[in-house]
């Protein structure tokens, strides 16, 4: 059954390449033609990849009864709570016990810390850890394998070679998708701005830089003019979209790297009179951005799978307790949606409010 | 208060509003700021832009015009930003959630912002905690209850459209109407602080408490007062960011009070009591805006506009310093 859904899941996305094909093929000359749906190809294959090798465990074996901690990187925001509802449904259905918690903000790498160091000390079956800061762990990794606790890092990955595995969307490509997806929908040329929730965090580095790299090699004629932060606040993230729009009277479109900053982009297209008039296109889900696309002042976004993140990094470690071997990186897959599709059953099964 | 005794000259100045050296100053280099980004950043010289500045004051202006209060007093409030937070928060409870009138859960968010105050200035003045632990321990306790209330689930305000298109709406001059809550805000303020006995009491209470306790004045109720008041303008900064966002999002806030006192500084309101202004304040407010949009409007990265920012903060009240060591 897991197996089925992430089959259905990189059908999608190759279904989607050749969406993308068509339209980036119908919309521009053939230099971005050619590339956009081999990028969006190689996503796609990738997800396929993650699904053949990696099988979720159908029982928890071993690891029965037993404990997994689960440190996430906050409980604030709506994609935190997707996906410790996946882990914990996930872990009452195999019959193991999880925790889940995470500091009140995605900067406080620190507290992060001490949690992770708490949660060692109960000395758990294993352990699931996204790490706000990817170098900063390694001591308490460490102690972790002296103590022959499993690591499984899920969201953004370690610098470390002790995680036995990494449950994660692969960010680059999803937001290569999403250049893509706006040069073709501004007809392949002119100015786009760019707005991040932060530049020291994973998912901020490498969704920012698949982005404009994807820019750069596949849209030789449009020009990612602006790229700032707005740490995920979407107020100030208006204010820095708007400020953008004051500076290129003539920009075409906008990328929001994450929900904050996506609704920040929706709020000053809203305040500034421009809804319709610049393309968006953003990432994850959340009501007002759902409702933006729905009405069609948001292009479309890339969602990822919470739900299948938590979900995943429960199983894995599952395994690890079991003492199975599993690949390097799993995949959790993601969607590119817009307003065709964001009814379908399998984009409506990873979209939470 | 014409019995308490505080240091002749702070007292004058403060009551007659006579501290208008610093507020100059801050006017200046706001006009400066502007004309400088005029003249040297393509596309900031626009009416829009302008009006994209005033817009991004209005929050900020609201919770630094409370936080001038306590900052009078010799107190802090740390915890104006997620005090806010949790402000709009219950207002979505009240007027989404419960599905009662919107003015209700605008009075609701008044009514959480003085609440917060109240227990903030309780602990200050009954329980004798010190104001940056008081508010500190508020700060977190509020961030966590808007979590706790809301469930960690953002509210959003489409059942109520009213709520953003009247705060939003832009009918004088294309200004939106959470600026001109602002000015109002800051306007009631200057009375409360110049024309009433609160104002006196606030300034009296910062320029030397035990004066003012000797003389006969009730210190703690006073305090209490001042913090409540406060915790209005952090309800209607709850207001006023809700509007702007047609939600409450209960992950936000952390932050805000480092801006809100940066205002109060930068316009002149002194840390150590006795000495401030609310045009001086909404002055730093602005201040603050214009140096953000600027910067951005200019693609300066962002590591350097925080860095910047921290250097006029610095230098706002290291000129502070000399002028009162030159007058000295």
């Amino acid at each position: 059954m897991k197996f089925t859904r992430l089959t259905s899941l990189a059908a999608g996305s190759m279904a989607l390449a050749l969406v993308a094909g068509a339209c980036s093929g119908s919309a521009t000359p053939a230099p971005a033609a050619s590339g956009a749906p081999a990028s969006a190809a190689a996503a796609a294959s990738a997800a396929t990849g993650a699904a053949s090798a990696y099988t979720a465990p159908t029982d928890a074996g071993k690891a029965k009864g037993k404990t997994i901690a689960i440190i996430s990187k906050g409980e604030q925001h709506q994609f935190w709570q997707a996906v410790k509802k996946g882990a914990l449904d996930e872990a009452a259905k195999l019959g193991v016990t999880a925790t889940y918690q995470g500091p009140a903000t995605e900067s406080e790498v620190d507290k992060q810390l001490t949690m992770l160091q708490t949660a060692l000390s109960n000395n758990p079956a294993a352990v699931c850890f996204a790490a706000l800061d990817s170098k900063a762990a390694g001591a308490l990794l460490q102690q972790a394998q002296a103590a022959n606790i499993p690591v499984v890092g899920f969201d953004s990955g370690v610098d470390s070679t002790i995680p036995v595995t990494t449950v994660a969307t692969d960010n680059i490509a999803a937001a290569g998708i999403e250049a893509d997806k706006l040069a073709a929908l501004i007809g392949d040329a002119g100015k786009v701005a760019v707005i991040v929730h932060d530049q020291t965090s994973q998912t901020g580095i490498t969704r920012r830089d698949g982005f404009v790299n994807q820019m750069k090699a596949k849209h030789p004629n449009v020009q990612v003019v602006s790229v700032q932060y707005g740490a995920g606040d979407p107020v100030k993230s208006a204010d820095i979209a708007k400020s953008i729009m004051t500076a290129n009277p003539d920009l075409k479109g906008f990328f929001g790297a994450n929900e904050g900053s996506i609704k920040g982009i929706l709020n000053a297209l809203k305040e500034t009179g421009k809804e319709g008039k610049i393309v968006a296109v953003g990432y994850d889900s959340g009501q007002q951005q759902l409702d933006a696309i729905n009405s069609g002042v948001e292009a479309g976004a890339i969602t990822q799978n919470p739900i299948g993140i938590g979900a995943k990094c429960v199983d894995a470690a599952v395994d690890a307790i079991n003492g199975k071997t599993l690949p390097k990186n799993i995949d959790t897959g993601f969607y590119w949606f817009d307003k065709t599709n964001i009814n379908s059953p399998e984009v409506q099964a990873v979209l939470y409010k | 208060m014409q019995t308490t005794t505080p240091p002749a000259r702070s007292r004058v100045q403060s009551i007659l509003g006579g501290d208008s050296i610093q507020r100059l100053l801050a006017l200046g280099a706001l006009v400066l700021l502007l004309a400088f980004f005029s003249v040297v950043v393509p596309h900031f010289a626009s009416t829009n832009n302008y009006i994209d500045i005033l817009t991004a004051t209005a929050v900020n202006g609201v919770l630094a015009t409370g936080v001038t209060f306590v900052i009078i007093t010799g107190g802090i409030d740390l915890s104006v930003g997620t005090g806010m937070t949790f402000t709009s928060v219950v207002a979505g409870i009240v007027a989404v959630n419960m599905g009662l009138p919107l003015p209700l859960g605008l009075l609701a968010a008044l009514g959480a912002g003085a609440l917060v105050g109240s227990i903030n200035g309780a602990l200050i003045a009954k329980a004798k905690l010190p104001p940056f632990i008081a508010t500190l321990g508020m700060l977190y306790v509020t961030l966590g209850m808007a979590q706790v209330i809301s469930d960690v689930h953002p509210i959003y305000f489409d059942q109520q459209p009213a709520f953003q298109q009247f705060f939003m709406a832009k009918p004088v001059i294309g200004i939106p109407n959470i600026v001109w809550v602002m000015l109002g805000g800051a306007a009631i303020a200057w009375i409360l602080l110049n024309k009433t006995i609160l104002g006196r009491y606030t300034f009296a209470l910062g320029s030397n408490e035990e004066a003012t306790r000797l003389s006969g004045v009730n210190v703690d109720r006073w305090k209490i007062i001042i913090y409540a008041v406060d915790g209005l303008f952090i309800g209607l900064a709850g207001i006023v960011i809700a509007s702007r966002m047609n939600s409450a999002q209960p992950g936000l806030g952390m932050g805000y009070e480092l801006d809100a006192i940066a205002a109060a500084v930068i316009g002149g309101t002194s840390l150590s009591g006795g000495e401030g202004s609310v045009v001086g304040t909404i002055i730093g407010a602005f201040l603050i805006s214009t140096l953000r949009i600027g910067l951005s409007v200019a693609g300066i990265p962002d590591q350097w506009k925080s860095v910047i920012t921290g250097l006029v903060v610095i230098g706002a009240v290291w000129l502070d310093i000399l002028r009162r060591r030159s007058r000295a």
